[in-house]
């Protein structure tokens, strides 16, 4: 199709990258109409944003921050472990284990969290002892987090091609060397970019483990809006500083996926 | 290079793809020929050991198979095998296609190892293939280079199995080219193939499975000029019905 004259600036060629200019054009476009939206839905309901209480809330923030952090990387490597296991678990000519994680699977990835969160710490950790908040939580979402993470790897593993792991054979590696030489990159390529992705999700449901009074940071944000009153301005300051650590990551993803894109 | 199958058996559920397979000759050179579900590549597999007989063995210069994992790595590893088609490893460039198997299973060192595929990139006519991944190679090329990684190790006997199928034309004659030159050096192969005249001319010997036996085994021109059973008179007259030739 033809466009005339000035609607060029908007198109471009399918499966190419436009040029930078043109993307500037079209960002600038998407992220004015954006910000005027939100500029006069406040207008509309004469809210003016005041963050003068910041320099007070610092330390809280940096500490809710830090919480974060540290509930997102400790869930990610236990539900890296969960879903390693689970996944081949699954495979398991065990009856008994193959059963227990397709159910384990099913029922996390057919439950909300918040559920499980409640269900978790209440039931759970109160009959088996288990009160320290964090280390409940980091449990929690391990174990939320590693139902999808095993369906990310067992995914990838359905998607080897059976000649990949013959023609191993054919050239003489064992078991280990086809397992290390073909399957392990073959399956890390696949799965690293979608597990990067994960890893944007853990962050965002870290958020949920507020209910059971950890103090990340939508905790903390909570908490500091329950005092001054300043619903909207926390709010907004709690998608961005989420924004702050999963865009990075979404990116990280993206680059690993062409890095890795050795198929196309 | 002596092959001998002793009551070799394969059965796929309740489907007999070999039938009690007894055989033994030498050859340097061997054309598998027959019509595709004759069990052409089921058998060339079994020799390769990458697929158990139902029963039976097989045994080349005296060395079988056997059962043991271990037996068959070792049987494995001095044999080449080529793929139909997709048969390098996705995730290595052309190089290291031909370099994992030297380092990994030959004990090569690494310099020694990028040495010989360079060489036979060089060889073959493959040197802007080298740093490719196989996504980016046409299918001859693919070939070429699985063949090249099937030889690099200098085996006793390389397996192809139809290595030109699922080629284009043009890309079918520089895979058989390939496969000549190696005949020319005096390298042993099997070969499963529909080219009937690379059979022919390019092989020493030929067999015609049918029906999970073999029917016919011979010099090939020997047995492309005198067919002795109807079933190959009938497979090679279907073959030729749209021969440019006649």
């Amino acid at each position: 199709m033809k466009f005339p004259g000035v609607f060029t600036l908007f198109i471009t060629d399918k499966n190419t990258k436009p040029p930078a200019w043109k993307a500037l054009i079209n960002l600038t476009i998407i992220i004015g109409a954006a910000a005027l939206m939100v500029i006069v839905s406040l207008k509309r309901i004469d809210v003016k944003l005041d963050y003068s209480f910041l320099p007070g809330v610092t330390f809280r923030l940096r500490k809710g921050f830090e919480m974060t952090l540290i509930l997102s990387i400790c869930s990610l490597i236990l539900s890296l472990l969960i879903g390693m296991v689970s996944a081949a678990a699954q495979n398991s000519r065990i009856l008994v284990i193959r059963y227990l994680f397709m159910g384990y699977v099913k029922l996390i990835r057919g439950t909300p969290l918040l559920a499980q969160i409640y269900l978790f710490f209440y039931i759970i950790g109160t009959a088996w002892g288990i009160e320290n908040r964090i280390l409940s939580g980091i449990l929690i979402l391990s174990v939320f987090e590693g139902a999808y993470i095993s369906e990310i790897i067992r995914g990838s593993y359905l998607s080897m091609e059976q000649q990949q792991i013959e023609i191993g054979m054919a050239i003489g590696l064992d078991k280990a060397g086809i397992l290390r030489e073909i399957i392990f990159p073959q399956m890390l390529a696949r799965t690293l970019p979608a597990l990067t992705g994960q890893f944007a999700s853990i962050i965002k449901d870290s958020s949920l483990l507020s209910v059971i009074a950890v103090t990340e940071m939508a905790q903390t944000m909570r908490e500091i809006s329950s005092l001054n009153f300043k619903m909207f301005e926390c709010y907004f300051l709690l998608a961005a500083l989420y924004l702050l650590l999963t865009l990075p990551i979404t990116y990280f993803s993206e680059w690993l996926e062409r890095r890795f894109g050795y198929e196309n | 290079m002596r092959i001998k199958l002793d009551n070799l058996t394969k059965n796929f559920g309740s489907q007999t793809v070999l039938n009690h397979i007894d055989f033994e000759d030498d050859f340097s050179t061997l054309a598998i020929i027959g019509s595709s579900g004759g069990g052409k590549s089921t058998m060339l597999r079994i020799i390769a050991s990458l697929l158990e007989p139902s029963s039976g063995q097989v045994t080349l210069d005296g060395r079988a198979a056997g059962s043991r994992a271990s037996d068959q790595l070792d049987y494995r590893r001095r044999l080449g095998f080529v793929f139909q088609q997709n048969g390098l490893l996705k995730h290595l460039t052309a190089m290291e296609n031909i370099t994992l198997p030297l380092i990994r299973v030959h004990s090569y060192e690494k310099e020694a190892a990028v040495q010989r595929a360079l060489q036979l990139l060089d060889r073959f006519g493959l040197s802007e293939e080298g740093s490719k991944y196989p996504s980016e190679l046409s299918g001859g090329q693919s070939q070429r280079i699985a063949i090249a990684r099937a030889i690099a190790p200098n085996p006793s006997l390389l397996l192809l199995d139809e290595p030109t199928s699922a080629l284009d034309p043009e890309y079918t004659i520089e895979v058989l080219d390939m496969i000549r030159e190696l005949k020319e050096e005096g390298r042993n192969f099997i070969i499963v193939t529909h080219e009937m005249g690379f059979a022919r001319k390019a092989c020493e010997k030929t067999m015609f499975l049918h029906e999970g036996k073999i029917l016919e085994y011979g010099e090939s021109n020997e047995l492309f000029s005198n067919p002795q059973t109807p079933a190959l008179r009938k497979f090679l007259t279907t073959l030729l019905e749209w021969n440019v030739r006649q």
